[in-house]
């Protein structure tokens, strides 16, 4: 009970929070718009993932939220150097599977930032989404194995995210 | 200079457009056809963006954003669909 | 300064449609749908995200409202991206002969 309300109020101050940012401005008008709205929402779906839902509100998880950021916008770049060579070079150089990968992530919100990240960089892309199993698209695969594309394409990113999420 | 680097953002963008449309009219099949209207709509707000930078305008801004919200919707359903739908 | 500011503006512009050039290389290029999705809305991702933050150092005014378009990219080109993947799957659709192994196909198979 008292988690689906801390998770409603989460939902409402997002929304709210993106509405000050749509409008950009404080008056009194367009916040109570704003603020009537975003109840009607978090009420009518109490099961609402939004950006901080399960996120814990420690020091630690802000920080490792903003490593996060830095890690995975480094990544991003580096995945799409990686798949710029890849397309532009005349022989096409792809080597592609679909492996199996695990993750100790248990929260909802985190995994759902797992599997966006993950496709997001370099050569992955998340398919199938199964409890604690992901099926992993990889343009050039470098092993089957489970342990070891664990290590490879999850372990970077679960690091951050078991601390923001758990 | 500015105006210039303004203007060849503009074609690349519109050069990516005429391939990912090339795709979308080639297929072969549906799916490619709906991956490639993803890419379209990405480069298309894009392409608003652009247009809103141009015209001075920020209220184009919103309407870049609303398409951006239909368009997110639009492949959802239309994946789901191809789900069941064979 | 803010004739820096333009020209660096204008580079972050002119590399971030270059990727969107990239993405649409790519669409043309991949043999099969798993790799086209990869190549196709993660260059644009990147080339709409970057610009973006060029349109941002033209306009700093109109800067909060190109962050919540970027936030709302960054978010949501990921998962179109994956709802058609499993599409895509889910319907038997063509993998490249290239592709070396499939997992999934492996697993639904057993528990069929």
């Amino acid at each position: 009970m008292m988690r689906r309300l801390r998770d409603s109020l989460v939902l409402f101050a997002t929304l709210l929070l993106f509405w000050v940012m749509l409008m950009g401005s404080l008056a009194a008008d367009t916040l109570i718009v704003g603020v009537m709205a975003s109840l009607v929402i978090a009420l009518l779906f109490p099961d609402g993932l939004s950006f901080f839902t399960e996120f814990r509100a420690t020091p630690r998880a802000f920080l490792a939220g903003f490593l996060y950021y830095g890690y995975f916008l480094k990544e991003l770049v580096k995945s799409n150097l990686t798949l710029a060579a890849i397309v532009v070079s005349p022989s096409l150089p792809i080597d592609p599977g679909i492996v199996k990968v695990r993750t100790r992530l248990k929260s909802r919100m985190g995994r759902l930032m797992l599997a966006n990240s993950i496709t997001l960089t370099p050569g992955t892309l998340t398919v199938e989404l199964e409890g604690e199993w992901l099926y992993v698209h990889w343009v050039r695969m470098e092993s089957a194995d489970i342990d070891a594309a664990t290590a490879r394409i999850v372990a970077g990113f679960e690091h951050y995210l078991e601390v923001m999420y758990g | 200079m500015v105006d210039w680097l303004i203007y060849l953002a503009a074609s690349l963008a519109g050069v990516a457009f005429l391939l990912a449309l090339a795709r979308f009219i080639k297929g072969p099949k549906a799916t490619d056809r709906v991956v490639a209207f993803d890419v379209l709509t990405i480069i298309s707000i894009t392409g608003i963006v652009l247009v809103a930078l141009a015209e001075g305008r920020a209220i184009y801004l919103d309407v870049a954003l609303v398409y951006a919200l239909l368009s997110f919707l639009g492949v959802i359903v239309i994946a789901r669909y191809l789900e069941r739908g064979f | 300064m803010g004739a820096i500011l333009d020209i660096i503006g204008g580079l972050l512009m002119v590399a971030g449609t270059a990727f969107l050039l990239l993405g649409g290389l790519g669409l043309i290029r991949m043999p099969d749908v798993y790799n086209r999705i990869q190549a196709g809305t993660k260059a644009t991702t990147l080339g709409t995200l970057l610009t973006l933050a060029g349109v941002a150092c033209l306009r700093p005014e109109w800067l909060l409202k190109l962050l919540l378009i970027g936030f709302f990219m960054l978010f949501t080109n990921p998962l179109s991206s994956q709802v058609l993947a499993r599409a895509a799957h889910r319907i038997g659709e063509d993998k490249a002969p290239a592709t070396r192994i499939d997992r999934l196909a492996e697993d639904l198979g057993d528990k069929s």
